[in-house]
């Protein structure tokens, strides 16, 4: 396969190590944001083919692990209006709300479908006129384009039953937050090679400039992910803090400009409420006052207490790099994939869904 | 806050963890017995001086035509296959079935005469039925129930907790192939692929395997759940760690691209016409040239052994040199979101 198989290349890799081993020997905590990251570097055994002293944290790059119990709640309260269909990717259907999650609702009579797009939601809204569809829009960088050009097409096709609650965040924002806080000590970054492909290399200058952490912008395979640990180390070594892309066969520097203009045309960023981070300046999407009729949060005007994490879930900590899922009691004993109490166990790309799955 | 009511969920059908928790929690607690807690693909019973292995299987497969294969064919092979791995040789199977107010009788002969044909291939009779029909909407146009029975020969005795240290795990041919087939026709995911589902009857092959070394400790058809959810439930059958290498394992170049774009993973994808095979280390060379010469395991491979060391667990060695545990999947995979 192309593209794919050189970067399994296990001679290449041997090579990398081999090199990896050669440079200094100071314990260095590198952490790798994404959620496809964390599951990549499991599946391939990557740790284990590290010196020991080269350490690596999860971090908060999995949003469906990031999306607040409130909001999950809310989603549940819009499933259960008679006339909604709700449309979300098959991820979000099992994180547990406050009392219950939209797989059981679903299991109880809710009209939940999952889809692989929103344009399939949006098709679902064409397909049943008498509803309203509602498209439950979670992800980062690299999902929230698409969803703005769905919503572009509504606007276009004249679809009046389709909306969209907005749940996006965006990441610089949540990697601020973690370098600033005196909480946890981060040499240096593996940044996520998707949201990268549209945001391009710029929201990261200013993190390294100003915190003085190297940034390396990685692909998702074994070879990608120890070159950017290469690259990374040299910088340490050099005492540089600079941001290099490893991914040049998806990013560029600029991103995808065609993509961050429907962005910022559907989209403008607001402060939002990240599990584990609590209330983030500027971190999140909502969608403009242009594209009102498209925003579910302003169709359906729903208001919830304010929930509270489960208690004893360290879901918080975890997605902040300060503890890993084995230092959480609830960990395997209590919380599982079938009865997952936090949404780090229910994504697939979640931090402690990893461990569970794939460390021994 | 009212009293939180458990329902059944989709997970609870999806061949991993979930559906053994059910089966535990539920079935086994009330219908027990020496034969259903072994939990093996068939149950082998003792009439005179015979040994029947008897299974049971429903079809519930969606869409009911798919490349490669229906849900009729289906049915027949997935039962025949049930028995084979079993160590027994396929006989007699039932067949009911419950049909939707409005389905196409077309259809339905379409179905049948598929069932027809592989009931001839594989040598087997169909001696019982039923037939019920439910209104609209009350079942998605066919269900199928089967019932199969089987004659073990003197000698073999093959079982899932039957593994032994040591021993060499064969698997017939590529992961996936079924699941990544039917999911290719799924509304809302269809993709262009010439993969077709590697639905077939393994009798014969079972039979020249056991012909040749009546020493195989132990058989699974890796269906739902795929070979991770079945060698998951050999290792804790019989209480043993198993070793496999991810570069030994064939997958399909389409498969391997489809899991990738949708973020499977192809060893927990079903296949409906592979078997593994648990031998001695002795017997494995000479079981995996049998198997080989068979058309249904060309591209056969020893893809690892048998271990003292983590019992019940199923660890692999990647492609680039790590390791990783191979865990028993959860229910229904679902593909990725970003």
């Amino acid at each position: 396969m192309e593209y794919i198989d050189e970067y399994r290349d296990p001679g290449v890799i041997q090579h990398l190590i081999h090199h990896i081993r050669h440079l200094s020997g100071r314990p260095v905590r590198l952490m790798e944001v994404c959620g496809t990251h964390t599951v990549s570097i499991f599946r391939n055994g990557i740790r284990d083919l590290l010196p020991k002293r080269i350490r690596l944290i999860s971090g908060p790059g999995c949003p469906v692990c990031v999306t607040p119990v409130e909001q999950i709640d809310q989603a549940i309260v819009l499933a259960q209006e008679n006339d909604v269909i709700l449309a979300t990717f098959g991820d979000l259907l099992r994180v547990p709300g406050s009392n219950t999650s939209l797989l059981k609702q679903r299991g109880q009579g809710a009209d939940i479908r999952i889809v692989y797009s929103a344009y399939d939601a949006l098709s679902l809204a064409r397909e049943n006129e008498k509803k309203e569809v509602v498209f439950l829009g979670v992800g980062f960088e690299t999902t929230a384009p698409t969803i703005g050009a769905v919503i572009q097409h509504a606007r276009q096709a004249k679809v009046r039953n389709f909306t969209v609650l907005s749940m996006h965040k965006i990441l610089p924002p949540a990697l601020e937050a973690l370098v600033e806080s005196p909480e946890i000590e981060i040499d240096g970054f593996i940044c996520p090679g998707h949201v990268s492909t549209i945001i391009g290399a710029g929201p990261y200058e200013a993190i390294a400039q100003k915190f003085d952490v190297p940034c390396v912008i990685a692909g998702f395979e074994p070879v990608d992910v120890l070159q950017t640990v290469h690259l990374l180390l040299q910088q340490i070594e050099r005492g540089e803090a600079s941001v290099e892309i490893q991914y040049r066969r998806a990013v560029s520097p600029q991103g995808n400009l065609r993509a961050r203009r429907i962005m910022e045309e559907v989209f403008e960023p607001c402060d939002s409420v990240w599990r584990g981070f609590g209330s983030l300046s500027q971190s999140g999407f909502q969608i403009r006052k242009s594209y009102r009729e498209f925003d579910a949060g302003h169709r359906f005007r729903i208001t919830l207490p304010r929930a509270e994490e489960p208690e004893g879930c360290l879901c918080g900590s975890i997605l902040r790099g300060l503890v890993e899922p084995p230092d959480c009691t609830l960990f395997r004993r209590v919380c599982t994939p079938e009865n997952p109490v936090g949404a780090c166990m229910v994504s697939s790309e979640g931090t402690c869904a990893a461990y569970y799955k794939y460390a021994s | 806050m009212e009293k939180k009511r458990d329902i059944v969920t989709m997970d609870h059908g999806g061949g991993g963890r979930a559906a053994r928790d059910l089966i535990e929690r539920c079935f086994l607690s009330r219908f027990d017995n020496p034969y259903l807690n072994r939990m093996d693909d068939s149950a082998v019973v003792t009439l005179g001086t015979d040994r029947l292995a008897i299974t049971t299987d429903s079809y519930v497969v969606d869409p009911i035509f798919f490349p490669g294969g229906d849900i009729g064919s289906l049915a027949v092979h997935g039962t025949v296959n049930d028995l084979s791995v079993q160590g027994a040789r396929p006989v007699f199977l039932s067949a009911a079935f419950i049909l939707e107010e409005g389905f196409d009788l077309a259809d339905l002969e379409r179905v049948l005469d598929a069932m027809a044909e592989s009931t001839r291939r594989a040598e087997v009779s169909i001696v019982a039925g039923d037939t019920k029909v439910v209104p609209r909407g009350r079942c998605d146009k066919v269900y199928i129930n089967t019932t199969g029975v089987g004659l073990v020969e003197d000698g073999v005795h093959v079982s899932g907790s039957n593994a032994q240290i040591n021993d060499r795990l064969i698997l017939s041919g590529s992961a996936g192939d079924h699941g990544i087939a039917v999911l290719s026709q799924r509304e809302g995911l269809r993709f262009d692929t010439e993969l077709v589902s590697d639905s077939a009857p393994l009798n014969r092959l079972v039979g020249e395997i056991l012909s040749g070394t009546p020493a195989v400790h132990a058989m699974r058809d890796p269906t739902r759940g795929g070979v991770a959810a079945s060698l998951n439930e050999i290792a804790n059958q019989s209480n043993v760690g198993i070793v496999i290498r991810e570069a030994a394992i064939p997958v399909k170049e389409g498969v391997r691209s489809a899991c990738e774009i949708l973020g499977l993973d192809p060893l927990y994808v079903a296949n409906e016409g592979k078997i593994l095979v648990f031998v001695g280390p002795e017997d494995a060379p000479q079981v995996l040239e049998t198997i080989r010469r068979n058309p249904l395991g060309r591209e056969a491979q020893i893809i690892g052994e048998v271990v003292s060391t983590h019992p019940g667990q199923v660890v692999m060695k990647t492609m680039v040199g790590g390791t990783r545990i191979v865990d028993m999947p959860l229910g229904e995979q679902l593909p990725r979101i970003c």
